[in-house]
């Protein structure tokens, strides 16, 4: 398969030969994994294909039981969420894990808060963490009301549209998302996959795991399949189609003149 | 009904003081001879000011959607460590810190207790100290009162400043300036400090936090310490206005502490509780028992009245929270 033209430097992050085993439970074997700058990979399984077992794993809040991470051509460990986020591998969770009691600038620089430091606490300079959360949410246009809007004020694509920003804060090289579109109103999808499409144009990697193909399609360039904790198959999205795709999802390869999910056992 | 978010915001921060005013002129209004007397003012303020602090200390725990039940006891156990300390002739200065400093410890069993042991709601965790730290107390002390402290302990809980302008026993206690610098030392650190915003975060969503690289569990065991650290802090003050230690002290404080925490306009809920509305919370019930006084009101009207406003004060916060959710 070719590779398409915005992978074909080195990849920025890669996971090789990875394997994670709870237990007596094997949740992946030998899984081979790569990221380029600017790339934007859809991730597609069944339920317990491992799709969030790996995403775990490249955010640092597992550990792979075999297999390296390479970032930068450089291999990497890390023992939690912070210290991918170090190295510029950012989450956005399905629920947008905001706090919806405190205002949008807040909920972007939480735990990173911009200030003056003493030993472990900051002395909180909001308004120049209102500053640039109003300058970031325009790079990415982002249009709110105001940065003090409570976050449970906004809608669901707002509130993704913001998860997103507080992934991208600081420098981000890769930001994975887990069903970014999963929890929206329809007229708000586009929207989101829309700045997705602007990370990328950043030169951010951007990981989506999504069932939706309609997403896969619209902003991806390249989509991956795990089944039963391995890859299945992968392919630039140019050189597949939805049919073929829904197949590799379902562990069968070939599919093209009918619909997979139109069969009957 | 119409809604307007800028009205709302405004009730929302606001309109706690706006019912302490409208408290004021009715108490006023029925006995304008006796409530407005510096002496009566001033009253109010002694007897509400280890509430005030122990009150404070609430509002962190329940921002955090926790409940501290033990401050009653932690107040108590300060305040008998203290005053037999301050008996077998320790110098002053240490006295005055043994109280918060027993605070403190409790504050740390607590939270220690909640994020080690797992335990499922900090209401078991403080249950417990609440039981067990009395028992303590009563051990300590043979269940007997501790009294005669050395002036400089009693200061803070009974001198007042006259100013030349009033008639004693009237004047500004210094209680209420310690009061006034707990809650603006408390609100600096609740509104400017990353580890007070976090203590927010926490109760708007612990899973936000976790995952913004927040240490939960840190951050609410330095919550309950501060808890504690108000109730031992309330405890000298106690001591101090009544010169002794007693192990009875501070029963049932707890509640008052929450109630004046939820009347203040916090969110049971967790994510949602200011230091103004506090103090307003401990102002209004502490007007309220005074008005009923001055009018010669049994204390059983007072229960049943503090009762009603506490339901009446959480049915404000469950229908501001459901026009918030049907927006």
């Amino acid at each position: 398969m070719a590779q398409s033209a915005t992978a074909s430097a080195a990849p920025l992050l890669e996971a090789r030969g990875i394997a994670k085993y709870f237990g007596a439970i094997t949740a992946l074997h030998d899984v081979n994994f790569h990221v380029g700058a600017g790339e934007v990979l859809g991730v597609v399984g069944d339920n317990g294909a491992g799709k969030s077992t790996l995403m775990k794993i490249l955010s640092g809040l597992y550990k792979p039981s075999e297999g390296e991470l390479v970032f930068e051509g450089q291999p990497v460990s890390f023992s939690s969420p912070k210290d991918a986020r170090l190295k510029g591998i950012e989450m956005v969770y399905q629920d947008f894990a905001l706090a919806g009691n405190m205002a949008i600038y807040e909920n972007i620089y939480l735990g990173r808060e911009p200030g003056r430091k003493l030993g472990p606490i900051t002395f909180v300079d909001h308004n120049k963490a209102r500053e640039m959360a109003a300058e970031h949410l325009d790079n990415l246009h982002i249009h709110v009301k105001s940065v003090d809007q409570n976050t449970e004020d906004l809608s669901g694509g707002q509130r993704q549209a913001v998860a997103i920003a507080r992934a991208t804060a600081f420098h981000a090289r890769v930001v994975i998302m887990d069903e970014p579109t999963a929890a929206l109103a329809i007229k708000e999808v586009g929207k989101v996959l829309d700045l997705i499409r602007r990370l990328k144009d950043h030169g951010v990697a951007v990981i989506i795991i999504s069932h939706r193909m309609d997403d896969i399609f619209y902003c991806c360039d390249r989509v991956m399949a795990l089944y039963q904790g391995t890859n299945f198959a992968e392919a630039p999205l140019t050189d597949t189609s939805r049919n073929e795709v829904i197949g590799w999802i379902m562990g069968t390869k070939g599919h093209t003149e009918a619909l997979a999910h139109d069969r009957l056992q | 009904m119409v809604y307007s978010p800028k009205l709302s915001k405004f009730l929302e921060s606001y309109g706690i003081v706006l019912v302490l005013i409208v408290m004021m002129v009715v108490i006023a209004m029925t006995r304008p001879d006796v409530f407005l007397t510096p002496q009566n003012l001033t009253n109010i303020i002694k007897q509400n000011a280890t509430l005030a602090l122990v009150a404070l200390g609430m509002l962190v725990v329940i921002i955090t959607a926790g409940i501290d039940l033990s401050v009653g006891s932690t107040l108590a156990l300060s305040m008998v460590t203290l005053a037999i300390a301050s008996k077998a002739g320790v110098p002053w200065p240490v006295v005055l810190v043994i109280g918060p400093m027993v605070g403190l410890a409790v504050g740390f069993v607590n939270g220690v207790g909640l994020t080690w042991l797992k335990l499922p709601h900090p209401f078991i965790m403080t249950l417990g100290t609440l039981n067990a730290v009395r028992g303590i107390t009563y051990l300590v002390t043979d269940g007997a009162p501790v009294s005669g402290l050395q002036p400089e302990v009693r200061y803070l809980g009974q001198a007042y400043y006259d100013l030349g302008i009033f008639a004693p026993p009237a004047g500004i206690p210094a209680s209420l300036i310690l009061v006034a610098v707990c809650a603006i030392g408390l609100w600096y650190f609740l509104e400017k400090t990353n580890i007070g915003r976090h203590i927010y975060a926490i109760g708007g969503n612990p899973q936000a936090a976790r995952v913004s690289g927040i240490n939960v569990e840190r951050v609410l065991v330095i919550v309950y310490m501060i808890c504690g650290f108000m109730a031992g802090l309330g405890g000298l003050l106690l001591a101090g206005r009544t010169d002794s230690g007693f192990p009875n002290a501070g029963i049932m404080l707890e509640l008052d502490a929450i109630a004046a925490v939820i009347i203040g306009g916090a969110s049971f809920f967790g994510g949602r509780g200011t230091v103004m509305g506090v103090l307003a919370g401990v102002l209004i019930m502490g007007l309220l028992r005074n008005g009923l006084n001055i009018n010669n009101v049994s204390s059983f009207w007072q229960m049943v009245l503090i009762g009603v406003v506490i339901i009446f004060a959480v049915w404000i916060d469950v229908v501001r929270r459901r026009a918030a959710v049907r927006r």
